[in-house]
């Protein structure tokens, strides 16, 4: 796996929040390479900075200090426009609370990032492939029949599927997870699971973060943090 | 694309969006509804009195008035400026009504019929002789006997559902008119400074639409008047209204009259009276009736003023909804984010939200305004035969309808106003949404 190119390296990376009166150093110096197609879980206790980390590497949020290098480029060097193309095109996220969009059909969350990245008239064009990729994936996630209800008329197991829809809509490099099975009771947080081993297996880069040492186990690498460092 | 599709659902799904219209709706119906009334009401007593008193008036307070205005009419018909000139004498009387026992002020009003009705719309005002207002002085039942026209409200004719009960003919009704009359030097005329008195038959009712001048104006031959109200050698009048010809704009003509009446002026110098001249002034009709116009000029303004209160009142109504609604879209918005959209684009979003807000309510308001308004007088009319309830009394206002004819720019600038309003409300909330940086709307938000 190590001979395969890094494609997303964090060197340094320290992150602080105020809690009122008082400075917390989340993390204190976070290095971390990932490779393509790995799939890598990071563990650690609530509060050590997982979550953090995950929003860091897929540009939600700056570091005070270091870099994130996506295949050579400084995301954090870009401009504000180069970044929102990078979590439109490179990267896909799946939250443990879903975050579909109430107002949207399953359909239409899943086609969320493709009608983001076009115009109007750049949508019209291409809206047919669109929706046959969204509706391949919906096909593959089991969902098909699911295309025309609403967020809110789906089950948790359902809605996580969708958001994992949602996230490979662009064809990523890199699938971003925040404990996607957290809401999830054990037999349908293991069939979320399962899918990520099958993009896995398909060749997706994965990093999931998790408290649960045993959903770690699933991927193929794992990383703690623990102490605001990654070991 | 997005955009679009989450535009429309916010607006069809979210009921605060629907307050949101209702609001900008009520608004921009109030609005249409009261400037279209004020403005026809305005606009329509502004024509009444324009068409009262012609284009422009060479005339004095001075209740003496001004000799040689013959003179100077056969100046102003040889300019070219006028198609019409109406000497006029006006003065103050008593008016008795024989039989009856009560004696009231009038105005008096001296004029010429034929060339009064080529100056003004007179001729539009009479009841009985519109069709033949050169006749307007002269009785029905007496065609020689000296006739009086009287304003429709100067004697109570009787009202149904406010309006008045004219009768196929005039009232067979005699009346004494007394006057004292003023001498060049504006001294009373006679020993004892005795009044004049003459007799009239009503010959005819005038309704101008002016409600000061039908409540108490009475028309009368302009010798007639020049007799009782006006002593000495040379004839005198109060005013000469001008009507000028179609090329002549109001203003400009009125300068040229002015011009000319200044060395008419001059050539006069040194005549019998001539000082009588000095008290003269040349005003178009506006400037004339500038006392009267001007109130309800200010009124108009101080509606305007009102609705602008109105519009900051649906600024902020909207600026607490789309408040409401941004908090309450925190999270989508970092799910928009999360997913690649810019700043910008969560800043257009919530502005076309606005735009659509604001075109939708304002459509609707104005849609509601005019079906409101082209009902407006059949809703009167059915509270005053329901409930004896009437909002808009003809003998007062002296419209006959009220003003429901909607000005598509009236209608164009409220629309306009709403829109701006609308997204004036949500600049604040849209910008705070599109600053919100998406972790701290994600994180740890539950569904």
């Amino acid at each position: 796996m190590s001979q395969l190119p890094v494609i997303l390296r964090a060197e340094n990376i320290h992150k602080s929040f105020r809690m009122g009166a008082t400075r917390v150093n989340v993390l204190k110096g976070v290095d971390l390479a990932v490779h393509e197609g790995e799939f890598i879980a990071i563990v650690g206790a609530s509060g050590s900075g997982k979550s953090t980390l995950l929003h860091i590497l897929g540009g939600l949020d700056r570091p005070d200090k270091g870099t994130i290098h996506f295949n050579g480029r400084d995301l954090h060097r870009v401009r504000a426009r180069e970044l929102n193309r990078f979590r439109n095109e490179r990267v896909g996220f799946v939250f443990q609370f879903y975050h579909l969009l109430d107002e949207l059909t399953v359909l239409e969350n899943v086609l969320l990032p493709a009608m983001v990245s076009r115009s109007v008239a750049g949508w019209l064009a291409g809206r047919r492939k669109a929706r046959q990729r969204a509706e391949r994936l919906l096909d593959q996630l089991g969902l098909r029949e699911r295309a025309g209800h609403k967020p809110y008329q789906l089950s948790g197991g359902e809605r996580q599927r969708v958001a994992i829809g949602r996230a490979l809509m662009n064809e990523p490099k890199l699938l971003l997870a925040d404990e996607p099975t957290g809401n999830l009771d054990s037999a349908t947080g293991n069939g979320i699971l399962t899918v990520f081993e099958t993009l896995h297996g398909a060749g997706q880069t994965i990093v999931l973060v998790t408290h649960d040492e045993r959903i770690a186990r699933r991927a193929q690498r794992i990383v703690t943090l623990a102490d605001g460092r990654a070991r | 694309m997005y955009k679009l599709i989450l535009i429309a659902r916010y607006l069809l799904k979210r009921r605060i969006t629907h307050f949101a219209i209702a609001a900008v709706a009520l608004c921009v119906f109030i609005v249409v509804v009261v400037m279209t009334v004020m403005s026809g009401l305005v606009g329509e007593f502004k024509q009444k009195n324009h068409d009262f008193f012609g284009d422009c008036v060479v005339g004095t307070d001075s209740l003496v008035g001004f000799p040689y205005y013959q003179e100077f009419m056969d100046v102003l018909e040889q300019s070219g400026l006028a198609v019409g000139t109406s000497p006029v004498v006006r003065n103050y009387g008593l008016l008795k009504v024989v039989n009856y026992e009560a004696r009231r002020p009038v105005e008096i009003m001296g004029i010429d019929p034929v060339r009064h009705i080529r100056t003004t719309d007179f001729g539009r005002t009479l009841h009985y002789r519109a069709g033949q207002p050169e006749k307007a002085f002269q009785p029905v039942y007496d065609p020689n006997a000296l006739g009086i026209v009287w304003g429709a409200d100067v004697f109570d004719l009787g009202e149904s559902y406010g309006r008045r009960l004219y009768g196929d003919r005039p009232r067979q009704l005699s009346a004494t008119l007394t006057c004292f009359p003023l001498t060049a030097r504006g001294a009373l005329a006679g020993i004892g400074g005795k009044p004049n008195t003459q007799g009239f038959y009503l010959s005819d009712l005038s309704l101008s639409g002016i409600a000061r001048v039908d409540d108490s104006l009475v028309y009368i031959p302009l010798e007639q008047a020049q007799l009782l109200c006006m002593s000495g050698s040379e004839k005198r009048v109060s005013a000469i209204y001008i009507r000028f010809a179609p090329h002549v704009g109001v203003s400009e003509g009125t300068d040229r009259v002015a011009e000319l009446w200044r060395q008419f002026k001059q050539a006069q110098a040194g005549a019998l009276n001539s000082n009588l001249l000095d008290t003269v002034k040349v005003q178009d009709w506006k400037g004339y009736r500038r006392a009267v116009i001007a109130p309800m000029e200010k009124e108009q303004t101080l509606l305007g003023l009102m609705f602008v209160l109105v519009g900051v009142t649906t600024v902020f109504i909207v600026f607490v909804v789309f408040y409401m609604i941004v908090t309450n879209k925190r999270r989508d918005i970092g799910i928009l984010k999360s997913v690649g959209a810019s700043n910008l684009s969560v800043l257009a979003l919530f502005s076309g939200f606005a735009f659509n807000v604001g075109l939708i309510g304002s459509c609707t308001g104005t849609l509601l305004g005019w079906l409101f308004l082209a009902r407006i007088n059949r809703i009167e009319q059915w509270l005053y035969e329901h409930f004896g309830w009437q909002l808009w009394d003809r003998t007062i206002y002296a419209i006959g309808e009220i003003p429901s004819r909607i000005e598509p720019q009236v209608i164009a600038t409220v629309i306009c106003s709403a829109i701006a309003a609308c997204m004036m409300g949500a600049l604040v909330p849209s910008y705070l949404a599109a600053r919100l940086r998406p972790v701290e709307t994600l994180h740890a938000v539950r569904t």
